[in-house]
């Protein structure tokens, strides 16, 4: 019971980190029509600029871990705005060409980073009370998956109230559904692809950030490992669906958790799980609109 | 981004020092255009006047909404095309409408998961009056069903929505495709008096196959044959003109609006 209950929430744990990856993935997607490989270094970005913040302001104090998810967060951002602003957009519309550039992009920024931080790992520590266990149902729950379950959630709670309650947010729903009939009511969609990069940024960045506690490290290709779910989970979830992202992303973690400890093979489990939905549901569980 | 102010009394209106009282609000020339690099539309001239129902006409498949989406920049094109006398013909669609173009798809493509009021919201133009009078007038069932996701709705009531969100804002002209297409006859009428308040509001370019629509509120007619205008003139000398509407359309004139399905 208490290894069902612990992988369990370990697995809705590594969920959260897939969500705030996917999240940003399914809306570029689904309002922009490109595949964004170079998602995952704005991870390993967020990820890196939080542990020099939190190593300089001492890395177990808890200042020092929520600045470094503010800057992981801001560092994701500013640079998925900067590469939709300056790489994407100048190839509006030409969808190959853009989803080549992100691809070039992932892998000269990864090299970059191999040469500023090296290609090791580097190891991360946090506040004590994050590499803490809770004892939940007889299973001792480490303490950093709350943290990026509770951040998840509320990252999620803020992207859906932008969406909802916000013109931006009403010109992104209905940029998923029919980007040209949007242009043809007068609305520069440009403004909205660069919202939606810069918020897509931000998640990963925190993302990031929690992914290297979750793992204990941060190395140059944290982001490229956490992309290839992020991108399974996109497209179980339904390209372009936040809330299918969210589902997604806790049924794929729970299921690897899960098949990796009963029979070892938790990531063939997901693609199995991938190739089922998409031979059943071709559009994944949400289809294409944003349902949030 | 800013469209000059516009005024309903369209004959005063125009821009540059060529407007005058009759000249088109739209002209476009020797237009071309191409979807997945096929040419679609090969050579159309039109005008569209600066009042009332220019009716754009022909067989299913010869370039009509093709022509349309070309003005609105949807689809690759070239050519001339001015509006009020200024080239938009390299313009991208947003700023097209910006300018005061109003569009009413063929498929009326409202958005489905949005509510029919967050539809007309985002159809709200900035530097434009928002005539929610006359929309809600009009349509006093989308007023009721502000709540409601337009995907949920019938299509006839979308067809209102689409209309409404083009109503809203100053337009200096229309481009109207199909608003008839596929609604029960009542609706059919409801539809063409909106149109008739449309018209009064900005002059309109209407593809539409239901001819007796077309009688009822066009005053010129412009033709196309495989992606080609051949006829330019006149709505009611040519809907009269039994050899005319057979050959172009392959019905016989408005006496026959079953005709026009
Ligand atoms: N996406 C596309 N790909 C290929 N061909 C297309 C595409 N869209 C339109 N066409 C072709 O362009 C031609 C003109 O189509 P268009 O829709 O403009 O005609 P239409 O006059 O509006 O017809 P209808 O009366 O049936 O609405 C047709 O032969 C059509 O098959
Ligand atoms: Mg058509």
């Amino acid at each position: 019971m208490s290894t069902v209950v612990l992988l369990l929430i370990t697995g809705v744990g590594l969920g959260a980190i897939y969500f705030l990856v996917a999240s940003g993935l399914s809306l570029i997607y689904g309002l922009m029509g490109v595949l964004n490989f170079a998602h995952g270094v704005f991870l390993t970005f967020g990820a890196f600029l939080g542990w020099e913040v939190a190593a300089r302001m001492g890395a177990t104090t808890w200042a020092g871990f929520a600045a470094s998810l503010l800057v992981g967060a801001l560092a994701g951002a500013v640079f998925a705005a900067l590469t939709e602003r300056f790489l994407v957009q100048r190839l509006y519309e030409r969808h190959i060409e853009q989803v080549l550039i992100t691809v070039g992009l992932a892998l000269a920024v990864v090299a970059l980073f191999d040469g500023i931080w090296g290609t090791d790992a580097r190891f991360i520590s946090g506040p004590p009370w994050m590499s803490r266990t809770t004892t939940i149902a007889g299973a001792n729950v480490p303490n950093d998956r709350f943290v990026a379950i509770v951040l998840a959630v509320v990252v999620l709670v803020a992207i859906v109230l932008f969406l909802q309650r916000t013109r931006y947010g009403m010109i992104i729903r209905a940029g998923v559904e029919n980007r040209s009939m949007v242009t043809a009511l007068g609305i520069d969609v440009r403004t909205a692809f660069t919202l939606i990069f810069t918020i897509g940024g931000a998640a990963a960045g925190l993302g990031g950030v929690l992914a290297s506690h979750a793992f204990g490290y941060v190395s140059p290709m944290l982001g490229q490992t956490l992309l290839i779910f992020a991108f399974i989970v996109t497209v179980i979830g339904g390209l372009g669906s936040l809330t299918g992202a969210a589902i997604a992303s806790v049924l794929v973690a729970v299921l690897q958790q899960f098949a990796n400890y009963y029979w070892g093979y938790g990531d063939f489990a997901v693609v199995v799980l991938l190739a089922v939905v998409v031979l059943t549901r071709p559009s994944g569980l949400m289809g294409k609109k944003v349902t949030a | 981004m800013t469209s000059s102010p516009p005024s309903r009394d369209a004959a005063t209106v125009g821009a540059g020092p060529t407007a005058r009282p009759t000249a088109p609000v739209l002209l476009v020339r020797d237009l071309q255009a191409h979807v997945a690099g096929q040419q679609v539309v090969e050579h159309v001239d039109l005008q569209v006047a600066p009042t009332g129902v220019t009716a754009l006409l022909g067989r299913n498949g010869v370039g009509k909404t093709s022509t349309i989406k070309a003005v609105m920049g949807l689809i690759g094109r070239s050519g001339t095309i001015e509006l009020d006398g200024e080239d938009i013909s390299t313009l991208p669609t947003f700023r097209i409408a910006g300018r005061g173009v109003g569009y009413v798809p063929e498929d009326r493509e409202v958005f489905s998961g949005l509510t029919v009021t967050e539809n007309l919201r985002l159809a709200e133009r900035r530097g434009s009056e928002h005539r929610y009078d006359l929309v809600y007038e009009l349509f006093p069932e989308l007023e009721q069903r502000g709540a409601q996701a337009a995907g949920t709705l019938s299509g006839g009531q979308q067809q209102m929505v689409s209309l409404a969100r083009a109503l809203l804002n100053d337009n200096r002209v229309l481009l109207i495709d199909e608003p008839t297409k596929g609604l029960a006859p009542r609706l059919v009428t409801e539809v063409a008096e909106a149109l008739a308040r449309a018209a009064e509001v900005a002059p309109v370019l209407l593809v539409e196959q239901n001819l007796q629509v077309v009688r009822d509120l066009a005053r010129h007619v412009v033709v196309l044959t495989d992606g080609r205008s051949v006829h330019h003139g006149d709505a009611s000398d040519f809907l009269d003109d039994p050899v005319a509407t057979q050959r172009l359309l392959g019905v016989h004139g408005g006496t026959d609006p079953a005709g026009a399905a």
